[in-house]
Parts: structure tokens; sequence; C-alpha cells
């Protein structure tokens, strides 16, 4: 698709009055012009929709190209990116809420349509170009293409593809990307510790998001690098660059893990003591994204560490081995990279006679009319499109192996559940169980160890009435199967009013 | 390359053992192949026989078949220690082989019969016949060119590894992609940094750079019935690395990464002997003169002009 320049007939401020502005003031405009070119995909979707056979005019095509931009941006992983119809189904809501009362069917159409357009599948290159005019040093007027794209497709695992939003389409979403990654995260990691701390979780989301989004382009930039060392060891400086890199990323990843591990407790503490469940629930997204950002972090530092073995291994290959008598071509310095910045008219006079050179031999085909008529009255195989047929599988149902029935649970918790001003000695409540069933003491021994450490937090936070406990005053238990402490097992009344009161306020 | 002149007469050979009855045996025309043995016995220095023209005319053929390894058929591996022992005969192969329009790269056990197309032969490989678009559009034409260079480069990413006999290189189809994706970066960081401005003028698309015609082109892309987008970078160098399979350079070892291949002694020859001197030769045609000592080395800082522009890869972060 492309986005035509004004006609020549616009009207030139600059004409007889004022000199062609120098190339430097041009500069900037351009860089504004190119910014300005990467929305207009998504105007032109709103302009396009009323193309589409049927009622499309009431979907806001932009909106939703946002929204698939920030889901790809999001879903971005380090090895991959996000799937095609992961993100189409987590766009579909948002198309839903737009029009209720439509079909599915016409939603999941507008979301793969607005997809399918930001990764322009009609064009060859998926990409698109805009044009637009600068002032070359001596004055001259020259139009330029511009080809960006919004979303790519990337090859994953096992022929598979994914989507990645560009550097361009990042822009278009976060803005200002022409700061240090480093020092932007951090700031907004301070931001979001400062506006936790004041408790306005609204605020913190949108904080948190944005530090995921620079921690993704983080992770972008290493990965590049790091494939970089894999390929070609001499390419990257080993002795100082490298190293200085891989040191300066792990006290990052080092750095932030503490710093997020600190936000995620803080947060972890805000989730589970507030009341109002919007504030619980936009908490609880936090930590979701917190703990993301932690997952992408150890995946960079697995990756960080892998990379001084690899280099070794490959210094063994590549620079121990007997070297050989003559001097060879170097295709990569002597050719390749030559090539590439040429211009493409040149270029190809050279792949050209590579290609000439390099593709061996074929042998003509000479087709006989009998083989013929035969090949063209062969019906074509037809495309298995579901594979071979799953066999059943064979379940076996697993024999229940636990050691104590329901029964007997029944009848352990019966035998614990003591009123509150009478609290027992374990001998007793063992020489009690026994005498029902010999397996249960070990059941009462078992609850009444549990009973020593009891789940005081959790009980405070679930706002239970009471709560089983036992402690050791020193006497030894005289029993013929058990050793140890012959613990005072009893129950303790929890005050649930007061706690409930103490947690609004704590929240 | 063994160049010959097709005209000359085959000497004979008087270096070749005059009692070697054996020598045509194994061919399999039988009737013929005695008659040559006797009147190679009564002469001493063997006139050529029709069975010898055969022979070699039989050996070239094995050679017409890249695939075919010498190791799995007695014949080929016959032919070719007869080949290697007996010179007239050598000669005789040789002429066939420079008569058909082919070119001998070389005869051993390893490479077998190792003979690839003269220009203009007919057993030369034209652009237009292998893709079709290349021929109507120039960035196609391009990027199918520029995705053989890249896989024989990846193929053998240093000097010595062209030259040694013994590497086998190993490449994926996603690792060359992504290695040409670098380099273009590269370029693209360079321009930025030096404030130029890429983005062509509308009207002379020939003018544009060779790399931002890689950069813009997609990696790979969805496709109804989950093939290869064909038109995507992926999709050019799967189709380069299939080709070049057919022609036997190229074995598939895995799925990996887009397809994981390893290279054969032909391979190496063709690139070593024909396409990396018939490459640099336009390039030199072209005015560009790119300069190496041959050795690239792993220290760094003894970047040699020509690994300038990889060494200088700016590493980690390109902020602001």
């Amino acid at each position: 698709m492309t986005f035509p320049a004004q006609g020549p007939a616009a009207p030139q401020l600059n004409g007889v009055n004022r000199p062609a502005p120098g190339p430097a003031a041009d500069e900037g405009l351009a860089r504004r012009l190119r910014a300005l070119a990467c929305t207009a995909p998504l105007h032109d979707l709103d302009a396009r929709k009323a193309n589409l056979a049927g009622e499309y005019g009431v979907y806001a095509m932009a909106e939703v190209a946002l929204a698939v931009i920030d889901l790809v941006t999001l879903n971005m992983d380090f090895d991959t990116g996000a799937d095609h119809e992961e993100i189409v189904a987590k766009v579909l809501p948002r198309v839903a809420a737009q029009t209720p009362g439509r079909p599915t069917a016409e939603h999941e159409r507008v979301a793969r349509w607005v997809l399918e357009n930001l990764i322009n599948v009609g064009s060859v290159d998926r990409g698109f170009r805009a044009v637009y005019g600068t002032f070359t040093t001596d004055g001259e007027y020259v139009r330029r293409d511009y080809d960006f794209k919004l979303i790519e497709e990337v090859p994953g695992a096992g022929g598979s593809v994914y989507l990645r939003a560009t550097d361009e389409a990042v822009n278009v979403l976060v803005g200002a990307l022409d700061t240090d990654v480093t020092s932007a995260q951090i700031a907004a990691e301070v931001k979001l510790e400062v506006l936790i701390s004041r408790g306005r979780l609204a605020d913190a989301q949108l904080a948190a998001e944005q530090a995921r989004y620079r921690t993704v382009q983080y992770a972008e930039t290493l990965r590049r690098t790091l494939d970089a060392t894999r390929r070609n060891v001499r390419a990257v400086d080993w002795l100082e660059t490298v190293p200085d890199m891989i040191n300066e990323a792990l006290d990052h990843v080092a750095d932030r893990y503490r710093h997020e591990n600190a936000i995620l407790t803080n947060i972890r503490k805000a989730r589970d003591e507030a009341e109002e469940p919007e504030h619980k629930r936009r908490a609880a997204e936090l930590v979701d994204i917190v703990k993301d950002c932690i997952r992408r972090h150890t995946q960079l530092q697995s990756r960080l560490l892998e990379a001084g073995p690899l280099f070794r291994a490959e210094q063994d290959r590549q620079a121990f081995a007997t070297p050989v008598a003559r001097a060879g071509l170097d295709l990569y310095g002597q050719l390749v990279a030559p090539v590439l910045p040429l211009p493409v008219e040149q270029a190809t006079r050279v792949t050209d006679a590579f290609f000439a050179h390099g593709t061996g031999l074929r042998t003509p085909a000479a087709v006989r009319v009998g083989d013929l008529v035969e090949v063209l009255l062969t019906p074509p195989v037809e495309r298995e499109h579901l594979g071979a047929e799953m066999p059943e599988p064979d379940l076996v149902a697993t024999p229940d192996d636990s050691r104590f029935s329901e029964a007997q649970l029944d009848a352990a918790m019966a035998l614990l559940d003591l009123p509150p001003d009478a609290p027992r000695r374990l001998s007793g409540l063992l020489a009690e169980a026994r005498r029902s069933d010999p397996e249960l003491p070990y059941l009462v021994a078992l609850l009444a160890v549990h009973a020593a450490s009891p789940p005081v937090g959790t009980a405070y936070r679930q706002g239970e009435q009471q709560l089983l406990f036992a402690v050791d005053d020193g006497t030894e238990l005289a029993d013929p199967e058990f050793g140890g402490a012959d613990l005072i097992v009893g129950t303790a009344l929890l005050d649930a009013a007061g706690m409930a009161a103490d947690r609004s306020e704590a929240a | 390359m063994t160049p010959y002149d097709a005209d000359e007469t085959p000497q004979p050979d008087l270096a070749s053992p005059p009692g070697a009855p054996d020598r045509g045996a194994p061919a399999a025309d039988g009737a013929p192949a005695a008659a040559g043995q006797t009147t190679g016995q009564t002469t001493g220095p063997a006139p050529v026989t029709p069975a010898d023209a055969a022979d070699a005319a039989r050996l070239v053929s094995f050679g017409l078949q890249p695939k075919l390894l010498p190791a799995r058929d007695a014949d080929y591996g016959e032919l070719l220690r007869r080949y290697r022992d007996d010179p007239a005969f050598a000669r005789l192969a040789d002429a066939v082989a420079t008569g058909l329009g082919l070119v001998v790269l070389e005869v051993s056990t390893r490479a077998g019969m190792a003979v690839t197309a003269a220009e203009d032969s007919v057993f030369a490989v034209r652009m237009g016949d292998y893709a079709r678009r290349a021929s109507a559009d120039s960035a196609d034409r391009f990027l199918h060119g520029l995705a053989h260079l890249a896989v024989a480069a990846l193929a053998f990413p240093r000097p010595e590894d062209l030259a040694d006999d013994g590497y086998i290189g190993r490449i994926t189809v996603n690792g060359v992609d992504a290695f040409v994706r670098q380099a273009c970066r590269r370029l693209e960081e360079r321009a930025e940094q030096q404030g130029e401005n890429t983005d062509p003028a509308t009207d002379a698309p020939g003018l544009e750079s060779a790399w931002r015609i890689y950069a813009r082109r997609s990696a790979t892309g969805a496709t109804k019935d989950a093939r290869r987008l064909a038109g995507s970078t992926t999709g050019i160098i799967a189709k380069a690395v299939t080709f070049l399979v057919d022609s036997g350079f190229l074995q598939r070892t895995g799925d990996d990464a887009g397809g994981a291949y390893r290279t054969t002694a032909r391979y190496q020859l063709q690139v070593r002997d024909m396409a990396g001197s018939a490459a640099m030769a336009e390039l030199l045609d072209l005015g560009i003169v790119p300069v190496a000592d041959g050795s690239a080395s792993l220290l760094p800082g003894e970047d040699t002009d020509a690994l300038d522009l990889v060494a200088d890869a700016g590493l980690p972060f390109h902020s602001g």
C-alpha cells in the first residue's frame, strides 16, 4: 500500500521569497514525516472499512489496531513472538464490546481483517510505503520512499510463524523511543514504587505496563547481539566489548530482579489486604505483570550465561585448527559485505555472476509424448489436511493410594475439635484415637505436629473464627508408637471483627 | 578447472603399464572393451577405441548425476580409479566433458567426477528458469542471487574453511536469513550515524541500496496452506538450498531452524573455483577492490579492511 505524497500542485511556501531550507532543517522534518507515516495505516483502516462488504462502519478500526499492536508487543517473547490465533482470540472481546449485538463470526472477521492489514498481507514486502519529499544539499527537491512495517512475521520453532511488533509500531504505541532503554526503565520503576506506596494503583498499572514494554525492547536488543556472537566469533570483540556488555547486562538483570522482587512483595501485600474488589483486581494484574518481567529477566540471564562457553567452543574449532597452506577467498568480507551497500543495479551484476557460476548444472529434461499424456491425466494427489488419525489413548484408572481414608480424616478432625477452654495432652488424644482405629493415631499425631506451627497469616487474611494450635511445655511423650514432646493441643478463638478492621486500615 | 583443448589428439601414454589387461575389464559393455584390450596389448600404447570413449562418456554421465556418490556405485568408483591411473583415459574423459559444454572441477573419489556447466552450455541454470518472478522484478532477481551468495558465505565463514578440503560447513535456512539481516541492520545503523537519508528517490529504484531491498522484504509470512511464503526471504533462501541439494551441493541433515544442511565437497569446489572468482571479477569490474590478507584472525584489533564492517558492528545498545 502506498500513501501518495501531495501532488506537485501543492504550493511551495519557500518559493522565490525564501531560499530553500538546508538539509539540516529538513532532516527533522523528514523524521517527523516518517513518524507521521507510521500512523497512516491505522487511519487508513477507518477510511477503508466502508469498502468492506457489510455494515462495518460501527467498528472503531484504529482502536482495534492499536489493541492488536499492544497485544503483539506484550506477547513478544525472548525466542518467538505472538501467535496469530492467540492475538485474534485476545482482541475479540474488545471487538465484541463495540457491537455486542453482532454475530461472533463477524467480530472474528473484523479482528482478522485488522491484523492482516497491519501485516499488509496483500503486498509482496508485507510492509507499507510512504512517499515524502526532502531537499538535497544542492537545494534540489527529491521525493523519497519510506518503507516500514508495523507487525512483521518471523519464523518460529518447527516452521511456525510468529508476529512481532516492529520498532516503528512500538514507537507509535509508546512514543518517545529516543531515550536510553536502561534509564527509562529505572525511571518507570521508581515511579511505580512511589505510586504503589501512595496506593494509586490505576496509575501504577500504567507505569508497570510501560516498564514491561521497555523490558521487552531490552531483551530484543540483547537477543540480536547474542545471535551475532553465535554466528561469527571474529565478528565481535571478545576482549573487551562483549564481556563488558555481558557484565553490564548481568548487573542489569541482578538489579532489576532485586528491584522487581521488592515491588512484587509490596503489591502482593497490597493485593492480599485490599478490600475493594477493584483494587484487588488491579493489584493482581500488577502482580502478573511484574512476575512476567521477572520471568523475562531470568530468561535473559540464562542466555547471558550461555555466551561464554559458546565462545570458547567456537574458538577451539576456529582458532586452534591446523592452518591451511593456501589462503582462500573471504566470501563474507570480500563479497557479501562490499555488495550490500551498492546500489541494487550494480549489486545484481555481482549476485548474477555468483548465481550463474554457483548453482551447478541441470540436465535438461526431455519429455516423451507418452509420459506427458500420462502425467497430464494423473489426478492431483489430495493434500491431507488433518493428518493421520490419532489412536484412542488407553486409559487406566490410577489406584487410590492415600494412606488415610476420608472417614479417618473426619474421625481425627472430630477428635481434635476441642472446646477453646479445655486443651488436651497429645498422649490422651492418641490413646483415645487408638481405641477406635489402630491407624488413626498416626493421622492425629500428624495434625498435631502441623498445629505446632499454625497458619496464622492465612487465618488472619481469611478472617477465620478459630485456629488449632499445639504447644510444647517440655513434657516427654510416653507412648508405645511415638516419641518426642507431649504437646498440649487446643483451639484458640480469633477476633474476626478486629482483624477485619485492621485489614481495611492497612489497605 | 581444467582447461582442455578438445582438438588435441590424445597422445599415447608411455607411462601407462603396458601389461594392464584388466584396465577396461569392469566396463559394463563387455565385447567392445575386450576388443580394446586386445589392441592395447598388441601395439603397446593404446589408441582410443570406441570402448574407451564409451567409458569416458559414461564417467561424464556419472558426473552429471551430482547426487550420486562414488562410494555407493562400484562402476563409478572403478572409472574414477581408471581416470586417476590412466592419463590417456583422463584426457579422453576431459575432452568428452569439454565437448558437452562442461568444466571439470576435480576428479577424485571424494567429489566424484565434479563437473559444472560452462557459460552458455545447455546444462547451465538460468535465472529466468529458476524463479519466474526474478526475470520481471529486479528486486526479486537480486534477492535470489544474494540468497545463493549468503548461503555460500555462511557455509564457509572463513577463508580457511573454503580452502580446507576436509571442511564441512553447516547452515540453516533461518540462520542464513538472520545473518544477512544482521549485516543489513549494521549498514542501516551506520547510515543513520552518518545522518544519511537512505530512502531511495521515487523515480530511480535502481539506485536504492542493495541492503534495503533485503531489509524491507519480510522474513516469513503465514500462508493458507502452512507452506513457506515464496516471496519472503526465508522462502527465497529455502528455494536456494533446495536447489543446491538437487545440485548435490548440500545434504539435508534436519528440520531445525527452517531446515539444516551440510555442504559437500562439490559445493566447496564450485564456490572456490567458479562462483567466488566470477563474482569477484564482476565486483572488480565495478571498481570495487575488497582487500583481505587472507588470514581472518580471531584476535580483536587486527581486523583487516574486509572485516572492518563486521568488527565495528557496534555492540550492544544503540540508544540515542
